[in-house]
């Protein structure tokens, strides 16, 4: 008896010893993706790293907009611990390159040749004096507007394509007791709506000089007073219970026919596949109003943190099956996103999802691809928050727009300090 | 000879032990506790942003908080919601304690069903209160739907009301344990005391305001103590239940410190703005604690 309980308790012991050695290393990914649909996609690339011999650790740290996710990160840095890689936003890839954390994956980007098939604006996040330090995801477009096509079509309604023509059906929708537009009051979500109207208002060149270079004249000039304007014209046309209300809680006023529109980015699409609506069908998507031409993008990046040696090699693998065509496929068609690179066969992608490429395509042509406020991918999180802070004031309150503009320029300088 | 002796180190051991048993938690205390509160203290002087860095830039983190409109609102409301918390657990306490006192029946179970909220967390608090003052979920669509249409109750959605949504879930929580204080602070006053006043043909609100309440001067200021710092650091409650808005409306020094030092990358004004958490909470205990030590001698 004594003699089997040893063997076998040796037989575990070693068996768990095989295993481990199976695998050859492991890499280890700090990243907010816990929502089934996101853990899902995420194991495409686990099943990928498993078949080039990489075991999986999975370091998930749950919270929305990553913000916890970024204070275990500080830690496990500070702590000399970093992970293998870690899921970071825009600008937030360049800080820590900054702060000389990151290493270098220049090596697998020119063997896999990224540097053909990766957007210009996204390139900037990922390369930090000329070495690339992250592999970018995923493209989300935050400037969409999302249009019940029942509603519309009962009252003889054309969805807007310009801001007077958004005011216009949205004074009609409430005259006739329909909300016209579904949100949430987090600050992020009026953030969003925030970055709709600069771009509408004042084009991809003023949204630019407001918002990425903070220029001073720009950012107190009468076109952000009418900017202001226009948050306090879309105030009214929100119901009375908005304020802390989660986005998808929103997006599903919009599904069930409570509100008529949304200003939301693609993620909500997987809102409505899960809610059996088709995107493009029976919720209409069209570039938030006066935007079109334009597109405001946020790429989820994975930043290769400095490792020792030993985990260079599962680095460099991870981020090349990243960025591998298969995993950009079947990633983005569960993310609700469009792929990071822009040779990948659009087939099986949905309408919309597929007219996000086509702008896309036409943006970079253009120069019109603008990384956006809101989601961290134009400013860093002192000034981004600094912005925040006054929009959602005046959305929440009854200052008038000259006096919004003064606070926004002086919390700025503040932020700038 | 060397028995005696045995016995010598034995005794000095007996004396040295509570000492070396001590030693490492005065140590732990030392480092994490009074060396952190110095190292957050002269990050207020630098300008850390992301990670803590050592650019000394003076007094310009402080210069930044004052300037600050949500620092504004967070001092504002940490007034506010103080006042209030304190003066009203204080008093809704006393009110329980007396009537507790006044040897009811089920007097155990009635004292446990009070200070049951204080088991739970402000987290569970929060959340339970979010639901419960949500106008689309809670008291005022249940009240609606029995019939009484014009009920209005949304101070949770409105910018001006809703740090006293906050106050209303913290007095809920707490009003127990203030009046567990108190109750003992009663038990401990002489019978004789109640005795000799009936014959003086006092009556009972007199004897409560002529003769307990001054009585009950240290059970007041204990109570003032922790629901004071309670007040300062309060932090769960206000994630759970507002996440600090409508818009910035409900921010306290403690969100605030939370949210500059580790998602805004502004370390060196969180910092500060520690510090003058520490410099409030240190005004109220330093001179409680220092007269506390005097009265002792």
């Amino acid at each position: 008896m004594k003699k089997q309980l040893v063997l076998s308790s040796l037989a575990i012991i070693l068996s768990s010893g095989l295993t481990q050695n199976v695998l050859a290393q492991d890499v280890e990914v700090l990243h907010w993706w816990t929502s089934g649909s996101e853990a899902a996609a995420l194991n495409v690339l686990k099943d990928d790293l498993k078949s080039k011999g990489y075991g999986w650790q999975d370091m998930p740290v749950a919270g929305g907009g990553g913000e916890s996710a970024m204070t275990t990160l500080k830690a496990r840095v500070t702590g000399g611990n970093p992970p293998t890689a870690a899921q970071l936003l825009g600008v937030a890839v360049q800080d820590w390159a900054n702060e000389g954390s990151l290493g270098d994956l220049s090596s697998v980007a020119k063997a896999d040749g990224w540097d053909a098939v990766v957007p210009d604006a996204v390139k900037d996040f990922a390369i930090n004096d000329g070495k690339w330090v992250a592999v970018p995801v995923n493209i989300h477009r935050p400037n969409w507007l999302w249009v019940n096509a029942t509603i519309f079509k009962e009252n003889g309604l054309t969805p807007p394509t310009t801001w007077e023509e958004f005011n216009t059906v949205s004074n009609t929708l409430k005259a006739k007791g329909i909300t016209p537009l579904a949100h949430g009051g987090q600050p992020w979500q009026d953030l969003t709506i925030f970055d709709d109207v600069v771009l509408g208002v004042g084009g991809p060149d003023f949204y630019r000089k407001a918002i990425h270079e903070l220029d001073m004249d720009a950012l107190g000039s009468d076109t952000m007073v009418k900017v202001f304007d226009q948050m306090r014209i879309i105030r009214g046309f929100v119901d009375k219970d908005f304020s802390g209300r989660d986005w998808n809680l929103a997006t599903a006023m919009l599904i069930n026919g409570k509100a008529a529109m949304q200003l939301m980015g693609d993620w909500a699409k997987g809102e409505m596949t899960h809610a059996n609506v088709t995107p493009g069908k029976d919720i209409l998507c069209l570039p938030a109003p006066s935007t079109a031409g334009s597109f405001l993008f946020i790429s989820d990046f994975f930043a290769g943190f400095d490792v020792g040696a030993n985990d260079r090699d599962a680095q460099g693998a991870l981020a090349s099956s990243v960025l591998s065509k298969k995993f950009q496929e079947e990633f983005n068609l569960v993310k609700g996103s469009i792929p990071a690179r822009t040779d990948i066969s659009r087939t099986r992608f949905d309408a919309c999802a597929q007219k996000s490429m086509d702008d896309l395509a036409e943006a970079q042509e253009k120069g019109t691809l603008i990384g956006s406020l809101a989601h961290g991918t134009a400013q860093g999180a002192s000034v981004q928050s600094a912005i925040s802070d006054v929009v959602t004031y005046h959305f929440n309150s009854d200052i008038g727009s000259k006096e919004a503009v003064d606070i926004l320029v002086n919390a700025i300088q503040d932020a700038m300090l | 000879m060397k028995n005696r002796n045995h016995i010598g180190v034995l005794d000095r051991l007996q004396f040295q032990l509570p000492k070396i048993v001590l030693s490492p938690s005065v140590a732990i205390i030392v480092i994490f506790v009074y060396g952190f509160i110095l190292y957050t203290s002269y990050l207020s002087f630098t300008g850390s942003k992301m990670l803590p860095n050592f650019n000394w830039v003076g007094l310009q983190n402080y210069i930044t908080l004052f300037r600050s409109r949500t620092w504004d609102t967070s001092v504002t409301n940490l007034a506010i919601f103080s006042v209030l918390y304190i003066g009203i657990c204080c008093f809704i306490g006393l009110m329980l304690a007396i009537l507790l006192d006044q040897k009811i029946r089920n007097e155990g179970f009635i004292r446990i069903t009070y200070l049951y909220p204080m088991a739970l967390s402000f987290i569970v608090t929060g959340v339970a209160w979010k639901w419960i003052l949500d106008p689309g979920i809670g008291l005022e669509a249940v009240l609606q739907g029995w019939g009484w249409e014009s009920f209005s109750f949304r101070w949770i959605k409105e910018r001006d009301m809703a740090i006293y949504t906050i106050v209303i879930a913290a007095v809920w929580q707490t009003s127990g344990f203030v009046m567990a204080t108190f109750l003992a602070g009663l038990r401990g006053i002489d019978n004789e005391m109640l005795r000799a006043a009936q014959l003086d043909g006092a009556s009972t609100f007199a004897y409560y305001r002529r003769i307990v309440i001054p009585q009950l001067r240290p059970a007041f200021m204990s109570a003032f103590v922790v629901l004071a710092h309670m007040a300062i650091k309060s932090y769960d409650l206000v994630i759970a239940l507002t996440g600090g808005g409508p818009g910035n409306a409900t921010s306290m020094p403690a969100t605030f410190m939370y949210s500059y030092t580790f998602t805004r990358n502004q370390m060196g004004i969180g910092a500060a703005s520690a510090v003058m958490m520490l410099m409030t909470v240190a005004a109220i205990i330093v001179p409680y604690l220092w007269s506390e030590l005097r009265e002792k001698k």
